[in-house]
């Protein structure tokens, strides 16, 4: 009996396009029951395939998957009725009503009527009062919003959501968090995809990290962003310095732009930032400076870092 | 969960049934016009020099050649359209990520596809009825070979519609091939008005013997031999079933 119960466990999953081209390559990934498992990576890093095989949208081409203990191949029924998707792109009917594709879904996973469900559903994501409208009338926020009522409407043990806030205004992905959030208190497996380290930071409890078709790190969201957490504070200077004063040094700062910039890479998820403290350094010293600038590390320095740590290890 | 889900069929089927709602008028108004004005032109400006074929008043005589081929087209465009949208608006996902086998989704769409071809074939039949006089030889017969024929066609359409990567693809097999072989398989005329080698080459098109076999369902004879007719209606049931089996098993150009 394994420790933790997993509801998805991926074996050697690989997966090559008729173009010949080999998008996953060899992916092995365990996902627990009840967790939030966010799989982050640049474009084209093999995040949709993956999860468009699990749901039974692009065939394997090796490796085996399975789902609430059903194999996805030979026992698809068991396998997809756990699973609710919403796919990275808007796919809908614009001519149906927004209560008539969600009730079409439920029968399609073939769930009896349940008219009580579909209302909650449709109440959590505030499309209740737009039941009654034609898909087509309604903003892409919303359409986003019946996929994932869609999705929903058969009472699926996992939910995948593809990039569920590409595309979607700061307060919907505020909702969507928060609905991500309620979700998980249901009990449900919520595995989600997103190029933003700051919405696996928000959410996940597992971090997956996937990069041209591999994954090359799975980890504690907690762990993981003790190493991606780094910032660097960008100071820009009213008069440019020749050398960094030795009163700095315990900073480690370096100088860019001619002597222009100062440049200070902090820890975000350490006890002290070091930053306020610089900054009133800079005062005693009286370096004054005219604008400052954080920029957390893009998820492409973090890929490059972190494929060389494998290779250094 | 195991065993069928019939509950997925029903919800396909009515999906399907609500499409065609939304044209209804056209959707059923187009056939009546469609059939009036063949018994305008072929009934009335031909007929009246043609008298009989076979026996048969002309005007009767084109009534089964006539639902035949609204019921090829009809069948044809519904079904592969019903399949072919998903795919082009990528609704499809929804299909494929469910557990809903091959034979359940062809259960559904065919099975709907075809509810409106019978639906379709039954108005021109009552249309059909307000201007000439339609004996029936075999009317148990005649719905039944209906049902065959819509299945099939619907059948066809379906392969259609998964093969087709664009509206005009979408066309061009009913525009280009089946329009022309309904035309030239004596929907309006009988093979043996025919002089050799055409008589001969006709035999070669298949829609001859279906047209005939529905003929025979009226006046109890036809071009060719009913059990010719059955032989080619069934033979082309199984070659769509065989080839859907292996779409759906291939996963050709539905999964990636
Ligand atoms: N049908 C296809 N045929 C050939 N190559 C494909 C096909 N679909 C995807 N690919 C390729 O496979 C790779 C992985 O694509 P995938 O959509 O899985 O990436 P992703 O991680 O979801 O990217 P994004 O963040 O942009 O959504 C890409 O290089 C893509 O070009
Ligand atoms: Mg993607």
């Amino acid at each position: 009996m394994p420790l933790m119960a997993s509801i998805i466990t991926v074996s050697g999953l690989t997966k090559s396009y008729a173009s010949g081209f080999q998008a996953l390559k060899g992916v092995d990934l365990e996902i627990e029951e009840g967790e939030i498992f966010a799989l982050l990576g640049p474009n084209g890093a093999g995040k949709t395939t993956m999860i468009s095989i699990i749901c039974g949208n692009v065939r394997p081409s090796g490796g085996s998957v399975t789902v609430a203990g059903h194999d996805i191949v030979r026992d698809y029924r068991g396998a997809r009725s756990a699973i609710g998707l919403v796919p990275q792109e808007l796919h809908t009917d614009a001519f149906e009503r927004v209560i008539d594709t969600v009730s079409f879904s439920r029968g399609l996973f073939g769930k009896g009527r349940n008219d009580a469900h579909i209302e909650k559903i449709l109440r959590d994501l505030s499309l209740w009062d737009k039941r009654h409208n034609k898909i087509l009338e309604l903003s892409g926020g919303m359409k986003r919003r019946v996929m994932i009522a869609k999705a929903l409407s058969h009472e699926p043990r996992v939910l995948f959501l593809d990039e569920p806030t590409a595309g979607v205004d700061v307060e919907l992905r505020r909702d969507m968090w928060k609905l991500i959030a309620e979700l998980r208190q249901t009990g449900v497996t919520i595995i989600l995809t997103t190029h933003y380290i700051e919405e696996a930071e928000e959410m996940a409890d597992r971090v997956g990290v996937i990069n041209k078709g591999e994954l090359i790190l799975v980890e504690e969201k907690t762990a993981l962003m003790r190493k991606l957490g780094k910032k660097t504070l960008t100071i820009v200077l009213s008069e440019p310095l020749s050398s960094v004063p030795f009163e700095l040094a315990e900073w480690g700062v370096s100088l860019k732009a001619d002597g222009h910039e100062m440049e200070y890479v902090f820890d975000t998820q350490a006890e002290r930032t070091g930053v306020s403290s610089l900054l009133r350094k800079l005062g005693d010293l009286r370096i004054g400076y005219k604008d400052l600038n954080t920029e957390q590390s893009s998820l492409e320095d973090i890929f490059v870092s972190l494929v060389h740590q494998e290779r250094a290890a | 969960m195991s065993g069928f889900n019939y509950r997925a069929i029903q919800s396909i089927y009515a999906f399907e049934l609500h499409r065609f709602r939304r044209t209804l008028l056209t959707g059923l108004l187009v056939p009546v016009i469609t059939t009036s004005l063949y018994f305008v032109v072929f009934g009335g400006a031909i007929g009246s020099r043609m008298t009989e074929i076979d026996g048969i008043p002309y005007g009767a005589f084109i009534v089964p050649g006539l639902i035949m081929m609204s019921m090829f087209t009809e069948s044809i465009f519904n079904a592969s359209f019903g399949i072919y949208m998903p795919k082009f608006t990528g609704t499809i996902y929804e299909l494929l990520s469910a557990p809903v086998s091959a034979a359940e989704t062809v259960i559904a769409y065919v099975g709907a596809a075809a509810t409106k071809s019978l639906i379709v074939g039954a108005i021109i039949f009552a249309t059909a009825h307000l201007f000439v006089d339609l004996p029936v030889a075999h009317p148990f017969a005649m719905v039944a070979f209906m049902v065959l024929i819509a299945v099939s066609f619907c059948l066809f359409g379906f392969i259609l519609g998964i093969w087709a990567q664009s509206f005009e693809q979408l066309q061009v097999i009913p525009l280009l091939l089946i329009m022309p072989m309904t035309f030239l398989g004596g929907a309006f005329y009988s093979i043996h008005m025919l002089a050799e080698p055409w008589r001969t080459i006709t035999l070669f098109n298949p829609i001859v013997y279906l047209i005939s076999g529905f003929r025979w369902t009226f006046f109890g004879q036809g071009d060719v031999g009913i059990e010719f007719s059955l032989l080619f209606a069934g033979a082309m049931l199984a070659v769509c079933l065989g080839v859907i089996a292996w779409m759906f098993r291939t996963g050709y150009r539905l999964k990636k």
